[in-house]
């Protein structure tokens, strides 16, 4: 208890500056120089080693699978060429869920779920690979496709934050409603894909490595700088982490939904261009189940289903390890069905681990509200 | 009121004038007794020596502020909290409640303001929540639904079906079915924590009506309330807590002098240091002009201003209609009538960034939920309002933000001083600070403050005074909400005082004294000619 009337604080206080003067690059520079000198986080996600501790963790398992497969099919990698072409296999299998996981990663860190991608996905491709589309181009076609996807997310984002709709009942209604426009367009028949740029995305290659694979890099990429780099991520962790607070800070928290549901729409829009090229031609009932392999992988990589936490680079670690293990069962002959039971087994041990984890944090914010009471 | 009421039949006086009867007159057993009983929590001492006495068949009345203790001495009984030391003893033995559970098996029954029901099951599953009949697994429906009724009957409220949806009752009906619960516990003593809060003006008679009926049954209450009218009507005794410590026991209720309990309640034995106000009144353009605001149920017409540099304390109990009142001039709440202005401007009403873009700030009463991202980092939690104006093209500059954060920490001493840590490994008062941070970033005119010395240990009091005088000096307009009556009267230039909805009273700190203030804000009886 302080019984001096004046104190430091006080004095130090008035001392404030009546307020920020606006921002000089020298002293920008400065600041951040000072900041270096206090001793910078990891580079590679900026702050907090949490979320780097858990990546490196998720790496870890992905070691492990990667020697699960030189163990048991040790005559195919002893062929350096074969394990070059089956790394990437694996990718060119994760790239086009891996598109869709990074939009779902925002949703997810904002604070809801989108169950449509899956659906948005196929109506994005049917839409693109009508007659009437294909004739004008790839151009067209890619353009359709990426529209389609951001007015459906958009759609799905009006109707959560100025509907009022429940995250998981507004994009429930657009998978079903979706997918039955896609199969009303399509006509339940499947639409093939005559242009050849499109088609190429997925056969050709770029200095060895499938294009398929650059569009997942630069997704991803533009993904982590979004969340780590700029107003939008930081706006993302506040409104999912407590939106309440968020609100009160004076963010517009209803339009910023609207954005993510938008964000994940326009995944899905590049992802269907992706899905098509893959099997030149697209259906109503393509990208089947893409919204539980896209949760699953944002849940492996340590985003919390409730929000406010969740990085790019563990979604696509998440992404990478499912592709693993189907690529594992795959060479090894096994059957899919094995592979689903071993890939849910995965997803309640991610889960349990993080529950541990969240119970020490959710324990220690109990000790603290009794001494607030 | 002045019906006689029902008492035990060995408690009848018969020598004794009913009118001034003394406190022993309540003769039923003690069944509740707490010697000494102290509870610390890190940095505040909830209870420092709680004497407590009930005995059967009593209405058994607990006064006192904001902060006192009662809040704590309900867990401790309820079974929530087990006492650091003293005596509990429970029907002649000493007893600790290890918890809720054991409480209740005991025959403690706490009442909630909050009331602890499942809104989507029926009057009788809510009664027999936790310990429904059964018989072999299954549980007996007619049975339950038969002892329900009958209990229901006790309470003089046969008309509630049993089969009714929680849900599909009124605020007053759901409180019988908590008694109704507490009954179905045989329950010997029933706690009830301002029960008459969410109560209309003519339910409240129903519900002295069934405590009436408790009483009569040999069933002491515990009843909490800040009006003092009710303590009158139904109350035996009082026991007046402050700071902790009971200041005075077993007064009788209908005739101790309202002086006397708020002189009691009054006058707390740990002196805050607030800080000299400025020798110049406050001048200058008014900064925020409220005109005739209202939301229905909330508040009603509430008009007032601030200038720059002015400290506006508004003294009320919560449910007031004080931090709706503040939510809806910063936006957060639609305001269904009345202006709010800032500087010159009207602003949209409901919305939270004209506000913010006007030059407002606010710092909410539950910091927890309200104001932090406990998770993230301390410097992204003082620039959550602010980090737009230090990116550029959309790309954030937290090498600028933590230097930015770090002058405020350094201005407010932040401890620890280290702003990359969570905010959830601060303090109560520290965090505080980091809301209150945010705000003196960018340019802040009016900043708004909920209860900022809610949860937050003595010696960080003071040092948040100062900082939010210091703010003043500065030229920002501060209106302040508290509970704590000496708070308000002691940090704030003008001081204006709600009661149920409205501005009962509006004066200059220096006007006022703490009881004028305290009854204003309980009952308005004691002050002749106030304006109402």
């Amino acid at each position: 208890m302080s019984d001096v009337p004046s104190t430091p604080t006080a004095e130090r206080a008035a001392q404030l500056p009546a307020q920020s003067p606006p921002v000089d690059p020298a002293e920008t520079a400065a600041a951040s120089g000072q900041t270096a000198a206090a001793g910078r986080l990891s580079w590679w996600r900026g702050d907090g080693g949490e979320g780097a501790r858990r990546n490196l963790a998720l790496i870890g398992v992905l070691l492990v699978l990667i020697v699960i497969g030189a163990v048991t099919r040790s005559d195919l990698y002893s062929n350096p060429d074969w394990v070059w072409d089956n790394v990437l296999s694996i990718l060119k299998l994760a790239s086009v869920v891996g598109v869709v996981t990074v939009g779902m990663t925002f949703v997810i860190i904002g604070g809801g779920i989108d169950l449509s991608v899956g659906a948005i996905v196929a109506l994005a491709g049917v839409w693109c690979t009508t007659v009437a589309t294909q004739s004008y181009g790839a151009g067209g076609m890619i353009f359709s496709a990426l529209t389609v996807g951001l007015a459906v997310g958009l759609v799905n984002g009006l109707l959560i934050s100025y509907g009022r709709l429940v995250p998981f009942i507004a994009t429930l209604a657009m998978l079903v409603a979706a997918r039955g426009l896609a199969a009303e367009i399509s006509d339940k028949q499947t639409q093939v894909s005559d242009n050849s740029f499109i088609n190429g995305l997925a056969s050709n290659n770029l200095l060895g490595i499938p294009l398929l694979v650059y569009i997942l890099a630069a997704v991803v990429a533009a993904g982590w700088v979004l969340l780590n780099r700029t107003t939008f991520g930081r706006r993302t962790v506040a409104v999912g982490g407590n939106p309440e607070a968020a609100r009160l800070a004076g963010i517009n928290v209803k339009r910023h939904t609207v954005l993510l549901y938008a964000l994940s729409g326009l995944c899905c829009g590049i992802a269907a261009i992706m899905l098509t090229a893959q099997a030149n031609s697209a259906q109503a009932a393509m990208a089947n189940l893409y919204e539980l392999d896209a949760i699953a992988a944002a849940i492996i990589g340590g985003t919390l289903l409730s929000g406010g936490r969740g990085t790019i680079i563990g979604s696509l670690l998440g992404v990478v390890i499912f592709a693993t293990i189907t690529n594992l069962f795959a060479i090894n002959g096994l059957s899919t069905e094995a592979q689903n039971m071993v890939k849910g087994g995965i997803i309640v041990a991610a889960v349990l681990v993080q529950q541990v984890k969240f119970r020490s944090v959710t324990q220690f914010l109990g000790r603290n509200r009794l001494t607030t009471t | 009121m002045t019906e006689q009421r029902a008492q035990p039949e060995e408690a009848v006086v018969t020598d004794a004038p009913l009118v001034e009867a003394p406190a022993d007159a309540v003769a039923g057993e003690v069944v509740l007794r707490l010697t000494d009983v102290v509870k610390t929590f890190p940095g505040v001492r909830a209870l420092d020596g709680v004497q407590l006495e009930v005995r059967a068949g009593e209405v058994h009345c607990l006064l006192g502020q904001n902060g006192a203790g009662k809040s704590t001495l309900i867990k401790v009984l309820a079974g929530v909290h087990r006492p650091d030391s003293g005596l509990v003893e429970w029907r002649g033995e000493p007893a600790t409640f290890a918890n809720p559970q054991a409480a209740m098996r005991a025959g403690i029954a706490t009442i909630y303001q909050e009331l602890d029901l499942v809104e989507d099951l029926s009057v009788a599953e809510n009664t027999f929540l936790g310990h429904e009949p059964r018989r072999f697994g299954f549980v007996r429906r007619g049975h339950m639904a038969r002892r329900t009724r009958q209990i229901l009957g006790r309470l003089g409220h046969a008309e509630i079906p049993p089969g009714r949806m929680v849900r599909a009752l009124p605020a007053a009906g759901k409180q019988v079915v908590s008694m109704a619960r507490a009954l179905s516990h045989e329950a010997r003593l029933i706690i009830m924590d301002e029960p008459s809060a969410v109560l209309a003006h003519d339910e409240v008679g129903n519900l002295f009506r069934i405590i009436r009926e408790l009483t009569a049954q040999g069933i002491a209450v515990i009843y909490i309330s800040h009006r003092l009218e009710e303590i009158r009507e139904i109350g035996d005794r009082v026991t007046v807590l402050k700071d902790g410590r009971t200041t005075a026991a077993n007064l009788p209720a209908r005739d101790t002098p309202t002086r006397d309990l708020v002189s009691r309640m009054t006058g707390r034995t740990i002196e805050y240091v607030f800080p000299d106000r400025p020798a110049a009144e406050p001048g200058g353009e008014e900064l925020l002009r409220v005109d005739g605001l209202t939301r229905a149920g909330e508040f009603a017409d509430v008009s007032l201003s601030v200038r720059p540099g002015e400290i506006v304390g508004i003294a009320g109990l919560v449910g007031s209609g004080r931090s709706e009142l503040l939510e809806t001039i910063y936006g957060a709440r639609r305001a269904e009538a009345g202006t709010v202005t800032m500087a010159g401007r009207t602003l949209r009403p409901g919305s939270v960034g004209a506000a913010v873009r006007a030059g407002m700030g606010m710092a909410p009463e539950e910091r927890k939920s309200q104001a932090l991202l406990l998770g993230e980092p301390i410097y992204r939690n003082v620039t959550l309002a602010t980090f737009g104006r230090y990116a550029r093209f959309g790309f954030t500059d937290t090498g600028r933000e933590r230097a930015e954060a770090d002058r405020i920490a350094e201005s407010l001493e932040l401890r620890p001083r280290d702003v990359r840590r969570p905010v959830r490994t601060l303090s109560g008062g520290n965090q505080q600070k980091v809301v209150v941070g945010r705000w003196l970033l960018g340019d802040t005119r009016l900043l708004l403050l909920d209860e900022p010395t809610r949860g937050v240990d003595v010696g960080a009091r003071s040092e948040l005074y100062q900082v939010i005088r210091a703010l003043a000096a500065r030229g920002v307009g501060v209106l302040l909400v508290s509970s704590e009556v000496p708070e308000v009267l002691g940090l704030a230039d003008r001081v204006l005082v709600m009661r149920e909805g409205r501005v009962v009273r509006e004066a200059p700190a220096g006007e006022l004294d703490e009881n004028t203030v305290l009854d204003l804000v309980m009952a308005g009886s004691l002050m002749e000619g106030a304006p109402a």
